[in-house]
């Protein structure tokens, strides 16, 4: 691997670029492309062009036989992204559990005795309202929302911003009863059955989860699978 | 440590002026452990960071890899059941895979 393309690579990503590393099987060279539009090293054909572009969008790395021969395309997008609302108990559980996973973890919660830096260290906290920080932070494919609070005044503006969002996973803590309560405020506000089934609520897997580590577990693992069964 | 931490890794060692060479899996037929884009980072003395196989290819994939630092091309090694010196170093998971191996330089 040439060292100017892997530290290209390792800038690119610093800088949440998406990044696909080609090595060309049979003449050992090698190409970068970055944002879909930088291409360094060796020029690339339409259909590997292409190639690279669908292994950007569905995040997997592969072999391909294009015009060049077999071709591996490393798709190195930027990371998941997990935005929890609510900086409680469980928080601090689930969030250092995500970040092993690889997502990029960010904290709301506007109430300042919950959200320190001491209780979730290194991880950015937002201390504005759940709703007006979703919507500047934009969930897209690769983000997954999670509300903790069990309080209306902050879950339930988070879930509104996450439902109108493409967020790949979407889930609410709290009793069946709490869920249903929420489904029938979140009627009230426009968004329909089909939208609703977005929410998972109770979030996680039903595995018996009692503690706060453990209800993480179960969290993790049921938006691991909404994540890699998807299409 | 995910796969693009292991990049890093890389860089960080061949910033120490270490000898590097990355395995990558470049493909994957039927059951393997782990999936195309896994790195295995090996260096000049053999010492390594990654995995390209549940741990049952490794050896083999180092061996290949000291020889590529002392200068030989990039390979393509194939590792599976229809293998049978790669039966020996054991993927008995019953899937096949291909390691691209080459140095940083």
């Amino acid at each position: 691997m040439r060292l100017d393309l892997l530290e290209r690579t390792l800038e690119a990503r610093s800088q949440k670029r998406r990044v696909c590393h080609l090595r060309f099987l049979d003449s050992h060279e090698e190409a970068l492309v970055v944002d879909g539009a930088e291409v360094t090293g060796r020029a690339l054909s339409p259909t590997l062009e292409e190639a690279v572009d669908a292994a950007l969008r569905h995040d997997r790395s592969g072999t391909v036989d294009a015009d060049e021969g077999r071709v591996f395309l490393e798709v190195m997008n930027p990371p998941l992204r997990l935005l929890v609302v609510g900086a409680v108990h469980i928080a601090q559980a689930l969030v250092p559990m995500a970040l092993r996973l690889g997502y990029a973890v960010t904290v709301v919660d506007p109430r300042r005795a919950f959200a320190t830096e001491d209780r979730l260290p290194g991880v950015p906290i937002r201390h504005d309202w759940p709703d007006e920080a979703l919507h500047d932070l934009l969930p897209d494919r690769r983000t997954a929302v999670v509300t903790l609070t069990h309080d209306p005044k902050l879950d339930d503006p988070a879930l509104h911003e996450a439902l109108g969002s493409e967020a790949f996973y979407i889930g609410a803590l709290g009793s069946k009863r709490t869920h249903a309560g929420r489904l029938e405020r979140l009627t009230a506000l426009g968004h329909d059955a089909a939208a609703l089934a977005r929410i998972h609520g109770p979030a996680g897997l039903d595995i018996g989860a009692v503690s706060p580590a453990e209800i993480a577990v179960s969290v993790l693992a049921e938006m691991t699978a909404a994540l890699r069964r998807r299409g | 440590m995910d796969d693009l931490d292991l990049l890093t890794v890389a860089q960080n060692w061949r910033g120490e002026g270490r000898e590097v060479a990355v395995a990558t899996v470049v493909s994957t037929w039927g059951s393997s452990p782990r999936p195309a884009g896994s790195h295995l980072i090996v260096d000049g003395e053999g010492r390594i960071e990654g995995s390209v196989s549940g741990g049952c290819i490794e050896g083999a994939v180092v061996r290949e890899a000291l020889e590529v630092m002392a200068g030989e091309p990039p390979r393509l090694l194939e590792f599976g059941v229809s293998n049978e010196e790669a039966w020996e170093v054991g993927l008995a998971c019953g899937g096949r895979v291909e390691v691209y191996v080459e140095a940083l330089a």
